[in-house]
Formats: structure tokens, sequence, C-alpha cells
């Protein structure tokens, strides 16, 4: 294989900012992707809600899914056990014991359902079912005392959840000086 | 100035406990002191005795060649520091670099340090394809064969966890050696695609400001990158050290972001979605920020700030009596390169600048040194990094003051190590 025939300079040139549509002088050896196989990979899911899919779960569903699959290492009621503690911790972020738990310290539910559906159960993760996993996400809210018993999670109702913490982080970047 | 007058004015302290110049080794000063006074440091066994006049391995033809190197079995000894995972949770945690044995500034490959939050996926490179979607004109699906064929660059530069160094805040200094507590780090040569490449042909439309970054690992682990960042040095890393990247580094890519807390690099990269806004993953939110002491917490604190540590003399290394020796250590910063690195070694009254070994380069490991002449006494031994934007290593009291100590990430403060008279070394906060 030979690089030699791509000149420094263009590759300087594919560089300029600010970006301008497509290039001229790269090697243009992506295939273009159709969207029915991008919707196979894109399960990340926006702060707004974007991506969410269609379904839907209430806390008393996801209660007895969180029972088999997720108390061995959170603990039943998620106050933690091998892994992280999920609940309670409300008002401790100030003090010298604070514990960083879904409901003291997530600014986003939208991340619940998203770390949940690509990353959990841990041995077995991507095994839930969209419906599974707006369940189980329900039941980590109502555990926190965020939402009522019988309260459906979907599409609408999740990124429209306002987190106890939500206004509480600064962002560093980008640099404001 | 003659030769002689030369070494003479470098075997004057200049800094208190018997710190030397910078120029002292330099300039052969040392062999005046006599062959056997260097007594640089090594944890292994020193033996009076000279090897038999022809030893054992002179005697018969030594082992065949062979199609991948392997190190010297004297040198088994020289391991990753691997933490026991917590129950049910097998490959996740971290193994850190034995900093305190290794020297110069680039790491092995296979003493890199490894952070995962799901183990080491065994990805088969035939079947692995990056995808670039969301805000582009064209959504794009690469194969590692396309990506083999696009132009690249090498660089040299660190990687550190932001949870490196921890203890630094901890209420009493811990025990442990200076990679058991320091080495969340590493150094290599990086070989790879700039990212912007890739971008420019995907067609990033102008609400594109963010990167969702995707690995191919059972945590499907997810960053939100700044678009301004992956113009700027971003690199799809295929290389490091000369080889294909290890599968705990990310084989077959990685994302590599210069001078930026190691979680954002997201290994064995199989996704970039451009965003308008950051997805808000579960690492960028309830992990990777900082907590301080109103309640409040920092997000989004990518670079990693300027800092050094001493590696030797260091915990687990002990002295060998009075004399000369060598204090090294590295220093870095995510800001650029290494301006100046002074040591003192009497517990931060007095400082002298160390020499810096070259290459000296922008978000790379640097390596410092300076002679340091022993009386044998308790000692306390500090290295302060300054950066080339002027930026100075705080100290453990400055971070806290500024920070707390509920923070968890970035922590860059000054720690110290104790030479004792009994030639122990320990850490301690300074």
């Amino acid at each position: 294989m030979s690089t030699s025939k791509w000149i420094v300079a263009g590759v300087c040139a594919a560089l300029t900012w600010p970006l301008t549509g497509g290039s001229q002088e790269g090697p243009n050896l992506g295939i273009e992707a159709t969207p029915e196989e991008i919707a196979g990979w894109d399960i990340s899911i926006g702060a707004d809600g974007d991506g969410l899919p269609v379904g839907s779960g209430t806390p008393s569903e996801g209660a007895s899914i969180f029972a088999a699959k997720c108390a061995a290492c959170h603990g039943l009621q998620g106050e933690g056990l091998l892994n992280d503690r999920l609940v309670g911790g409300h008002g401790s972020l100030a003090t010298d014991n604070p514990a960083k738990t879904i409901g003291s310290y997530w600014p986003y539910a939208t991340t619940i359902f998203d770390y949940v559906r690509r990353a959990m159960p841990y041995q077995t993760p991507h095994t839930l079912t969209d419906d599974e996993a707006y369940a189980v996400t329900a039941h980590l809210l109502h555990l926190n005392g965020i939402i009522q018993a019988d309260d459906v999670i979907d599409a609408q109702t999740l990124p429209a959840i306002e987190m106890p913490n939500r206004d509480s982080f600064d962002r560093v970047y980008p640099p404001t000086d | 100035m003659s030769q002689n007058q030369q070494i003479t004015s470098t075997l004057e302290p200049v800094a208190g406990n018997g710190l030397l110049h910078r120029r002292l080794f330099l300039t052969g000063g040392a062999a005046t002191l006599g062959a056997g006074a260097l007594g640089l440091l090594t944890a292994r066994h020193v033996t009076a005795a000279p090897p038999p006049e022809v030893p054992e391995w002179m005697k018969a033809p030594g082992a065949p060649l062979s199609g991948y190197g392997r190190r010297s079995r004297f040198e088994a000894g020289v391991q990753r520091y691997v933490a026991t995972p917590a129950a049910g949770t097998t490959g996740a945690g971290a193994s850190r670099t034995p900093l305190e044995r290794l020297n110069g500034m680039i790491t092995p490959n296979a003493l890199h340090f490894e952070r995962h939050h799901s183990g080491i996926p065994d990805i088969d490179p035939e079947q692995h394809r990056l995808l670039i979607h969301g805000l582009v004109e064209r959504p794009l699906v690469f194969s590692m064969d396309a990506l083999h064929r696009y132009p690249m660059v090498s660089r040299i530069q660190f990687l550190e966890c932001s949870g490196n160094s921890r203890t630094i805040i901890a209420a009493a200094p811990q025990s442990g050696t200076c990679g058991q507590l320091h080495g969340l780090l590493s150094c290599s040569e990086w070989t790879g695609i700039p990212l912007g490449v890739l971008l420019e042909e995907a067609g990033v439309d102008p609400q594109g400001r963010w990167l969702l970054m995707e690995g191919a690992d059972a945590a499907a682990m997810t960053r939100s990158v700044p678009l301004a960042k992956a113009m700027d040095d971003a690199l799809l890393a295929i290389y490091q050290n000369g080889e294909a990247l290890r599968p705990e580094q990310g084989y077959p890519v990685r994302l590599f972001l210069p001078g930026w807390e190691g979680n954002i690099s997201v290994k064995w990269l199989r996704r970039i979605a451009v965003t308008r806004e950051p997805t808000m993953t579960r690492d960028e939110t309830s992990k990777y920020t900082d907590l301080l002491p109103d309640g409040r917490s920092l997000m989004f604190t990518f670079e990693m700030g300027v800092k050094s540590v001493i590696t030797s003399p260091s915990p687990g290394l002990a002295m060998q009596g009075p004399g000369l020796y060598e204090i090294s250590g590295l220093a870095w910063s995510g800001a650029g390169r290494i301006r100046r690195v002074e040591i003192s070694a009497d517990g931060g009254e007095s400082w002298a600048e160390a020499a810096l070994t070259e290459p000296v380069l922008s978000k790379a490991l640097t390596r410092f040194r300076l002679p340091w002449r022993w009386d044998g006494g308790s000692a306390v031994i500090m290295s302060r990094a300054v950066d080339e934007t002027g930026t100075v290593q705080p100290t453990r009291e400055a971070l806290i003051a500024e920070k707390g100590t509920r923070f968890a990430y970035h922590i860059n403060g000054i720690e110290g190590w104790q030479v004792a008279a009994n030639n122990e070394v320990t850490n301690v906060h300074v």
C-alpha cells in the first residue's frame, strides 16, 4: 500500500476550517449508508428525546424486570450492592458524604433510557426490549420520587421530566475567556 | 571556561538539601565522583562481585530468531497494576502503568494503562465498520480496508485517565508505588487519520456542533466531542508505537483526542453522529463531572492540567545509602509543551530547575532529570511543572481550596515523596 500519491497540501486543505460541504481532496472511500442501515446502528438518545423509540413502560412493569435483572448488583430498592447506588441521596451533594445517584445527580432523564438500553444488564446488554427499557427507566424514576407509580414513560413523557439536579452543572467547555 | 572549571561549578548545590546543577550529568562531572558513586536507582539487588570472565551465556549459541519478540525473562516482574473489579463486573476497571520501572517518554504497548467499562471486545477487523451520520450531507460507512488507504499522520502524545492520582486529595497520604498512585498515565506514538478528513467527506451541516462517539464494546461507550476539537487535532488512531493498536487500546480503531481526559478518546470506535447539542451520555453527566463543595458540578472539563511526578526515587525503589542519585520524572500538560520543571529536596523551601530530555513535544510526556547528592538524612522531594501557557502545577492545598475534596477527576496537585534515613521512600502530602 502506498500513500505517496497523497499530497500533504491536499490533506491540509481538507482540514481547513470552516467546513465546506464535500471535499475534492479526500480519498472518498466511504460507502453511503442507507436510512435503514443507520436505523439499526443509531441507538443514542438526545437530551431532547431525539431518537426515543416507539413503546412505553410504567414503574410497576419495571419493578419486576428490575428485581430479576438489576437488583443483584444495585439492590432491590436501588440502594447499591455490588455496584452503583441508583436511588436517594437527595440533598447530600453539598455535604461531606455526597451520594451521586440517578435521583440526586443525573441531569437528564433521557440518559437513563439511553444507558440502560445500550449497556445494561451488565452481563447481557442489548437484551431488553424498548418497552422493558422504558419500564426500567420508569421504575428508577419512581424509586427516586420523581414520577408517580402509575405514570407512563414514553417518547413524549421522558424528555419532559425535569430532573432535580438539572441546573447544577456549569460547563467548562467552551472556555469563556 | 575550561571543562574542569565547568565541572567544579556544577558540583555546587543549586538548591537546598543537595540538589545539583542540571548540567552535571551532561558535562561528565559525575565521573569525577568515582564510578560507583552514581548509584542510579534500581529495585534489583546490586551485586558487588563482577561476572565471571566467560559467563554461561557466552559458552553456547543463544536462542533462535522469533516471529514476535519478547522481553528478557529477568524483566517479567515489570507488570501493570491490575485492580480487581467489583463482583459481577468482569472486565470493568483499570490497570495502571508501572511508571517507576520505566524510563524515557514512551510507554511500551503492553504496559499502557487500561480503563474499560465492560471488558475488551474481540473485534474482527473484517467485520468492523465506522459509520458517520447525523447532521451530514452524506452518511458514510468505512471498512477498515478503506481506512487503511487514507493518508496518515503520527504524533507522540500522552493519555491520562481523568481519575488519575485521586489519592492526592485523600485526607491521609496513601501508600503505593508511583505507578499505583499515578499510573493511569501513558505516552505513545499514535498513527492514524486526522478525523477532519473523514468529516469533510461526509460534509458536516453548519448546524452540527458536537459529535457523539460510540465504541463497539459491551458498554457501547459513548461521549460527546465538540466539533472544534475534532477539526483541530483529533485522530482516528490505528497504530500505536508502530504496530496495530492492542485490543485493550481500541483495536482496530480508536478516537484519540490529544491532551484531553482519557475517557473521551473512545476505543473500538464504530459510530460518529454529528449533533447540534451534546448527547448528555451517562459518562459525561453522572461520572466524568466534578462535584464542588457547594453542591454544583463542573461539566465538560476536558483538558488535562499541567502536572508532574517524580518516578525515581519513589516508593518501592529503595535508596542505597548516601551518594549521588538522579531524580527523574515525567511532566505533561493538556495545553501544550512543558516549559520548565523545578525540583525541591527540602519539602518546597527551595527549588532547582531540572533538565528536560529532548524531544519536548506538545501534549506528550516530557522526561526531566536532576542530579542530587543525598546526605542520607530525611528529605522530601517534589516536582513542579510549568507549561508553555505559563500555567504552574498547583499545590495540593491550592487545588483543594479551589475544588474541595469531593471531586474525583483532573487532580494535578503536587505530591511529595519522603526519603527516610533507613532508605525507604514513602508517599507524603506536601
